[in-house]
C-alpha cells in the first residue's frame, strides 16, 4: 500500500455491526448498511441521530477525536479500513469529504485545488495545471473562476466557495464522496447547482451524502437510510422508503410528525 | 417615596461618574500627550547630522547605538522566533489542553513575563558576562533579551494558532494531509500575521529594555561594533549615558529617535493586525 496509485478495487461500501462510543456515550449502536458503487445515498434523520458519526466514521475522521472508539466492519471494495495496514492517508485521498460549512482554505484558488494533488508529491505545473481545470470543470464552477485563479478563495460566494471544496477534493482523485449536509448553509439556487452537480458526479464517483432536506433526498438520491438515535431505523431505494416505509418511525418522520 | 429617592441617588451617582471617568480619562490623554511633545519640543532641534550618522569624536554620535540597537533584535528576535514558535506549534497542536504538565508550563511562561526586567539583566550578566567569560557583549545582550522576549512570543503565538478554525484543519486531513503537512501548509500560514505582529511587539520590547543592557552590553557609546561579541550600547542605553554625562540635548534628541523607532514598530503590528482582521471577517461570510 505505499504505491500512490493505489485505489479501492471497488468504490462499494459495507459496514457492519458498526458501534462507535465518544468516551461513555454511545453514538452508533451496531449499524449495518451497504452502498453501492457509483449511486448516491442519503442519510436522513434528526439532528443528533449519528448521521454525520456515522459520515465521519468512513474515512476516520473520527480517529481525530480522543475518547473515539469504534467496533465493527467498515469495507470498501471488500478492504477493511480498519484495519492496522491502512494508510490512513491513502484512505482519505480515495474517500474525499465536503463539510457542512464551506471551508476554503485563506489561499488562491488555484492553490486550495492543488492542495491534495501537492501533498501525494505531484510538483510539475503542466501536471497541477491540468489537474486544477480538469477539477474545477467537474464541479462546474471553472467557468466562474478561470480568470481568477490566483486570487483569494475567500472572496468566492458561500456557494461558489462549496462547489470549490468539492473540486478542491475531487482533485485527490476519489472513488467515494461523502457530503455532511453540504447546502445546509446555501441559497436555493447554490443548493440547486450543487444538486445537479452532484447527479452528473455519481456516474464517476460513489457518494453518500448526510441531509436535513428530504425533499432533496427525494430528488437526487438512489438509496436512503433513515437513522434514529444511533441506529437506522430502515433503509432501501428512496422511492420505497418514501412511497411505502416499512416503520412507523419512518412515515412519522417522512411525514412531518417529528423531527 | 422612598423607592423614588434611591431611583434619583442611583442616577446622580451615574450621571457623577459619567463626569469623573470622563476626567480621568482626560488626565490620562494630557499624561500622555505631554510626555510626547515634551519629547518632540525638546529634541527634535537638536537632531543632527553628526548626532545620527557621524563619528563619534568630540561630539557625540547615536551611529554606535543605532547598529547595537539593530544587532540586539537580530539576536534577541533571532534566538526566541524560532523557539517561540515551536513552542506555541507544541502547546496548541500537540499537547492535550488540561494535561497537568502542559497547565504547569502556561502558567510558568506567564509568570516568566512578570519578572522584572532588572532580574533578566542580573542573570544574563551572571551567565553571559561572568560564566561564559564573554565579557560584556551585544551577544550576552541579546540572548538575555530573547529570554526575556520569549515568553511574549509564545503566548501570542499560542493565541495566533488557536484562532485559526478547526475546520481548515479538518479540511486539510480530509484531502489526506498528515499533521506536519497541515501545521506547515494550512494552520500557520493562517496565522503568519498574527505571528508576525507579535514578532514586532517584541522588536518594541527590545528597542526600549534599557535595564538588561546596563549589566550585560557594557554601555560603551562610542566604538562602532564590529562583531556580535563587541560590547556596545543602544538607543535606550545612549539616553541614560547622555543624561548621565552632561549631554541634555544629545539625550533629548536621542529621545525623540527611539520614540519614531518605537511609534513605527506599533504602527506596523497595528497595520499587520488589521490586515489580520480583514481576512478573518472575509472567512465569516461564508
Amino acid at each position: 500500500m505505499d504505491n500512490l496509485d493505489w485505489a479501492f478495487p471497488s468504490s462499494a461500501v459495507e459496514v457492519k455491526d458498526l458501534t462507535l462510543h465518544y468516551g461513555p456515550y454511545e453514538a452508533l449502536k451496531r449499524v449495518s448498511l451497504k452502498a453501492k458503487a457509483k449511486e448516491l445515498t442519503a442519510l436522513i434523520g434528526p439532528s443528533g441521530c449519528g448521521k454525520s458519526t456515522f459520515l465521519r466514521s468512513l474515512n476516520r475522521m473520527n480517529d481525530l477525536i480522543v475518547g473515539c472508539k469504534i467496533e465493527g466492519q467498515v469495507l470498501i471494495g471488500g478492504v477493511d479500513i480498519y484495519a492496522k495496514k491502512m494508510d490512513v492517508s491513502l484512505l482519505r485521498k480515495r474517500v474525499g469529504m465536503v463539510f457542512q460549512k464551506p471551508n476554503p482554505f485563506p489561499m488562491s484558488i488555484y492553490d486550495n485545488i492543488a492542495f491534495a494533488p501537492r501533498t501525494f508529491g505531484i510538483r510539475k505545473k503542466e501536471e497541477l495545471d491540468a489537474i486544477v481545470i480538469a477539477s474545477l470543470r467537474k464541479a462546474s464552477i471553472f467557468e466562474e473562476v478561470k480568470d481568477r485563479l490566483r486570487e483569494s478563495a475567500l472572496a468566492l460566494s458561500g456557494g461558489q466557495q462549496q462547489r470549490l471544496c468539492i473540486a478542491r477534493a475531487l482533485a485527490a482523485s476519489p472513488q467515494i464522496l461523502l457530503l455532511d449536509e453540504p447546502t445546509s448553509a446555501l441559497d436555493p439556487i447554490s443548493t440547486a447547482k450543487i444538486e445537479d452537480l452532484l447527479a452528473v458526479l455519481k456516474s464517476t464517483v460513489t457518494i453518500i451524502i448526510v441531509t436535513h432536506n428530504l425533499q432533496q433526498a427525494g430528488r437526487i438520491a438512489d438509496t436512503t437510510a433513515f437513522f434514529l438515535l444511533g441506529e437506522i431505523v430502515e433503509s432501501g431505494t428512496t422511492e420505497d422508503l418514501f412511497r411505502r416505509p416499512k416503520d412507523k418511525r419512518t412515515e412519522n418522520y417522512i411525514t412531518g410528525r417529528f423531527g | 417615596m422612598s423607592d423614588l429617592k434611591a431611583f434619583r441617588r442611583s442616577r446622580n451617582f451615574f450621571a457623577s461618574l459619567k463626569i469623573t471617568s470622563m476626567v480621568a480619562l482626560g488626565l490620562s490623554l494630557v499624561a500622555l500627550v505631554s510626555i510626547v511633545l515634551f519629547v518632540l519640543i525638546r529634541g527634535t532641534g537638536n537632531i543632527t547630522f553628526q548626532l545620527l550618522f557621524g563619528r563619534y569624536g568630540t561630539s557625540p554620535s547615536i551611529w554606535p547605538a543605532f547598529l547595537g540597537t539593530l544587532l540586539l533584535i537580530a539576536v534577541a528576535v533571532g534566538a526566541a522566533a524560532p523557539i517561540g514558535i515551536a513552542s506555541a506549534i507544541f502547546l496548541s497542536e500537540y499537547a492535550e489542553r488540561d494535561f497537568w504538565l502542559i497547565r504547569c508550563l502556561r502558567i510558568a511562561t506567564e509568570t516568566l513575563a512578570g519578572i522584572p526586567s532588572i532580574v533578566y539583566g542580573l542573570f544574563g550578566y551572571l551567565v553571559f558576562v561572568v560564566a561564559c567569560g564573554w565579557g560584556y557583549s551585544l551577544l550576552g545582550g541579546g540572548l538575555t533579551l530573547a529570554i526575556m522576549i520569549l515568553p511574549l512570543i509564545v503566548r501570542s503565538t499560542e493565541e495566533s494558532l488557536l484562532a485559526v478554525p478547526m475546520a481548515l484543519r479538518e479540511g486539510s486531513y480530509a484531502l489526506g494531509a498528515g499533521k506536519v503537512r497541515t501545521i506547515f501548509a494550512v494552520v500557520l500560514p493562517s496565522a503568519s500575521e498574527g505571528i508576525l505582529t507579535s514578532l514586532i511587539l517584541a522588536m518594541g520590547r527590545v528597542v526600549s529594555e534599557s535595564a538588561v543592557l546596563i549589566m550585560t552590553v557594557g554601555m560603551v557609546v562610542n566604538i562602532v561594533p564590529v562583531s556580535p561579541l563587541s560590547a556596545g550600547t543602544s538607543l535606550a542605553l545612549d539616553i541614560y549615558y547622555f543624561a548621565s554625562f552632561g549631554y541634555p540635548e544629545e539625550a533629548s534628541a536621542t529621545a525623540v529617535v527611539l520614540l519614531v523607532f518605537v511609534l513605527s514598530l506599533n504602527l506596523l503590528a497595528f497595520l499587520l493586525a488589521r490586515l489580520f482582521e480583514r481576512k478573518k471577517g472575509l472567512h465569516g461570510q461564508s
